[in-house]
């Protein structure tokens, strides 16, 4: 028997075998993130004429089970941008955080448009101040720092608001720190399903300054329900923000309407019918 | 003055032999040079001002503002020393940050203001430092509703995070002067500068301490701000009018620490004026 403290609480060497400890070893590779855990899935978002209309669903996935069914996944900043985070979920919350940091330090240095009288400036914002243009550049900048520090931020990311010009804007960083920008956007499964749609409403930056609000929250609400048909990590509760120069607004606890599962019928290999 | 000549006063964190500091007194007199700040906690919020003299021609009007914001719901205004404010706001930014890092929420001002009196009270403390020139009011909203957690995804329980009271009213608006002592005190309305006697004069005729609360709304308190500092001031210097305010989430501000709108601002210093030529008439 071994009575030196040191063995104390420890498995017996004769017993298990001599104790694995190089789990404590801090040399070697180092690890970071190698997939994410808790996750959502697709941000779809499209620009009309007056702004952008960015949706998301209230879903956070473990693996494939539907663990949380009430996850906000749209933040606004400074009431003026909105974010939507698809992909690991506590690293999105690490990035609201941030980004709460970051909002008041902007509150430090500039003050706000109570009116939204000044000519071209939103609602809610102050000359100077980050817009979403600016903001998306920022989120590039960090995402590619992490990815290059191999320790990325597993999330891909669409950035929706007005660049210094005014125009609706609308763009995307991944982990990688890829960055690119298109009259409608969609993250993860979003990007098959939902982005093919979207481009028949919205192909060109022509075509989405033509798009009437109403069109392109119509346009979305759709693309929700086809994802929620098709993507098995998806929700019919989803949040939906449309972004204009009088703010943000945004409702986070909608309801997929006037569903159809009539084409379900038609689809054969899984599911319940035998042959 | 007493001090002079005994020695007691030739270095910070040395008592006299009748109990005083003289270093903490002389602090207090940088105060009493500086321009008048004054802070009114009203119903719905809070009202920041202070009077800015006008140093040189070449100064841009209205640029080199003297009101800071700390975290959303905080403004901070002082008297005194200016770099020695700064510093101070600088510090105070650092404390709600850490807050928030600890507690991932706001820190309510009683907590800054807490926090600050601290800090001011230990440069009383060593010989290698010296006391803030400055006496500082911080004005703040805390949020009476059940606020998320920083960084919060769900709607977390339906009984919210708890900690509450029944029966008892949470959250408000709250202002606090700090002292170079350290000494702080929550007022319903402060003053501190030059004109501090005849400002605390004018502040005691509102209605800010009734059984009820106070009684004057924010818009009022800008007015009446703007005319305090008009009658508090020396009459041959030119200044500008600093003013900001703290609402609730339905007021205003939506319990953010703002510049007062421009036009609101005016119309404050033309009754103002307009009440001091009344005065002058009489």
């Amino acid at each position: 028997m071994d009575h030196r403290p040191q063995a104390w609480g420890r498995p017996r060497d004769d017993v298990y075998g001599a104790y694995d400890a190089s789990y404590l070893h801090t040399d070697g590779p180092k690890t970071a993130t190698q997939s994410p855990i808790v996750t959502g899935t697709s941000v779809i978002a499209i620009k009309f004429k007056d702004g952008v209309v960015i949706a998301a669903d209230n879903l956070a996935s473990y693996g494939s089970l539907a663990r949380f069914t009430d996850v906000k996944r749209l933040r606004t900043f400074l009431s003026t941008s909105v974010v939507g985070f698809g992909g690991d979920v506590s690293d999105m919350q690490f990035l609201d955080r941030h980004l709460n940091e970051l909002a008041i330090d902007e509150a430090y240095e500039h003050d706000i448009v109570s009116t939204g009288a000044e000519a071209d400036q939103p609602t809610g914002s102050a000359a100077g101040q980050l817009n979403a243009a600016n903001l998306h550049k920022y989120l590039a900048k960090l995402m590619y720092r992490r990815r290059s520090d191999f320790d990325p931020l597993w999330n891909q990311v669409l950035v929706a608001g007005f660049d210094a010009q005014a125009k609706p804007f609308l763009a995307s960083v991944d982990l990688r720190g890829t960055t690119f920008t298109s009259p409608s956007l969609a993250t993860g499964f979003g990007a098959m399903l939902a982005q093919p749609i979207m481009r028949r409403f919205a192909a060109t930056e022509e075509d989405a300054a033509r798009l009437t609000r109403d069109e392109a929250v119509n346009v979305v609400k759709e693309c929700m329900k086809v994802l929620f048909y098709r993507d098995a990590r998806s929700l019919d509760r989803y949040s939906i923000a449309v972004v204009t120069k009088e703010g943000v607004e945004l409702s986070e606890d909608e309801q997929l309407e006037k569903q159809s599962w009539a084409f379900a019928e038609r689809i054969r290999g899984y599911g319940t019918q035998v042959v | 003055m007493t001090s002079i000549g005994t020695g007691y006063d030739l270095a910070n964190s040395i008592f006299s032999p009748d109990g005083r500091n003289f270093q903490v007194e002389y602090a207090v007199k940088a105060v009493e040079n500086g321009g008048t700040s004054i802070g009114i906690r009203c119903k719905d919020g809070v009202v920041l001002a202070v009077e800015k003299l006008v140093t040189s021609k070449l100064l841009k009007p209205n640029a080199n503002k003297r009101i800071a914001t700390v975290d959303r719901h905080l403004g901070v205004v002082y008297s005194g020393m200016i770099p020695d404010g700064r510093h101070f706001i600088e510090r105070a930014r650092d404390e709600a940050r850490a807050w928030r890092d600890t507690f991932k929420t706001p820190i309510a001002t009683a907590d800054l203001a807490s926090r600050m009196g601290g800090y001011m009270q230990a440069y009383t403390l060593y010989q290698s430092v010296r006391p803030f020139g400055i006496t500082a009011i911080v004005g703040g909203f805390d949020s009476a509703a059940e606020t998320p957690v920083d960084g919060e995804v769900g709607n977390g329980p339906a009984c919210g995070a708890g900690g509450k009271v029944a029966g008892k009213t949470h959250g408000g608006p709250f202002l606090y002067m700090i002292e170079p002592s350290g000494l702080y005190w929550g007022y319903y309305g402060a003053a501190t500068g030059k004109g501090r006697q005849a400002a605390k004069a004018e502040l005691e005729k509102l209605d800010l301490g009734g059984p009820g609360g106070p009684a004057l709304t924010m818009e009022e308190a800008v007015k009446e701000a703007a005319r305090i500092l008009y009658v508090a001031h020396d009459d041959d210097k030119e200044f500008e009018l600093e003013m900001t305010w703290i609402s609730g989430a339905d007021g205003p501000t939506k319990g953010a620490h703002h510049e007062v709108p421009k036009a609101l601002r005016e119309e404050a210093e033309r009754l103002a004026k307009q009440a001091q030529e009344e005065k002058m008439e009489e």
